[in-house]
């Protein structure tokens, strides 16, 4: 080795800041963490379906959704496909609340916010809360009557909460901009942040269980 | 589907049926998802630390 090589910086003790950040988001969160093939047996409970199953939900619904998009109203109106897809789109949106709700059940009793995963609970806190504008947006974007009657109802609610000044349910474009668009986007970052914080801290043991030895928070 | 669904109504509470049965199937699929046994069998992997 030369004398020139031997003077360069470690990669793993320096290369600047992105070698720190590389370095923290490895520390943070190690590859064999991120998909791991073993979980701890308290994992192995139906309460845990919940969560997944609502991803799945959402993956299905944006699925549906750019279908939808691609082919517009007339489509999903008028033909037997399209009524199709629109029915799909409806009840993938009702799995995703009902599964949502029942994991966020789980995760209260659980009291899921333990050993440092309140960031985690924040997260699916905003994500309950998002995901009402985007199904609310989304009813009003169905272009028929009820869509119709459910945007003209909103308004009064909207106008008198103040909200009306930035958002007005019978302007379609902006509900159904709203609706394929900012909302999908932001649930989407979000339920990868909130996989993500998952995965950092480990599932969250239950209430009175023995912390394991594998778990992070056991090394802390 | 385009007729209004059926409502009750006791004291203060105002609930159309099919979401109270929404409601009680929720609570009905979380009651089992706790005490239903969950299929395979034995430890899958992590140790307890005692």
């Amino acid at each position: 080795m030369s004398a020139a090589q031997s003077s360069l910086p470690r990669d793993d003790e320096n290369g600047g800041w992105t070698g720190a950040v590389r370095r923290a988001v490895v520390r943070r969160l190690p590859p064999d963490e991120l998909l791991p093939t073993h979980q701890p047996s308290y994992v192995r409970s139906w309460t845990y379906l919940f969560g997944v199953i609502t991803i799945a939900a959402l993956i299905w619904l944006l699925v549906s959704g750019t279908i939808l998009a691609l082919r517009g109203p007339q489509w999903w109106h008028h033909s037997t496909s399209g009524k199709f897809v629109n029915s799909l789109h409806y009840w993938g949106v009702q799995i995703f609340f009902v599964f949502m709700v029942l994991h966020l059940w789980a995760m209260f009793w659980g009291a899921a916010w333990r050993h440092g995963r309140g960031l985690t609970w924040v997260i699916g806190s905003i994500i309950f809360f998002v995901s009402i504008p985007a199904a609310f947006t989304g009813y009003i974007s169905q272009q028929n009557f009820d869509g119709q009657w459910i945007a003209v109802n909103a308004k009064d609610a909207l106008n008198a909460s103040g909200v009306g000044r930035i958002f007005n349910p019978l302007n379609f474009g902006q509900a159904y901009g709203i609706h394929v668009a900012l909302l999908p986007i932001a649930l989407v970052l979000l339920v990868a942040m909130h996989i993500v914080m998952v995965r950092v801290k480990g599932v969250v043991r239950p209430l009175g269980a023995p912390p394991l030895s594998t778990d992070a928070e056991a090394s802390q | 589907m385009d007729t209004p669904a059926p409502y009750l109504h006791w004291y203060f509470i105002l609930i159309s049926v099919p979401n109270l049965v929404l409601i009680v199937v929720m609570l009905a699929v979380f009651a089992l998802a706790l005490v239903a046994p969950f299929p395979g069998h034995g430890d899958s992997g992590a140790k307890r630390k005692r």
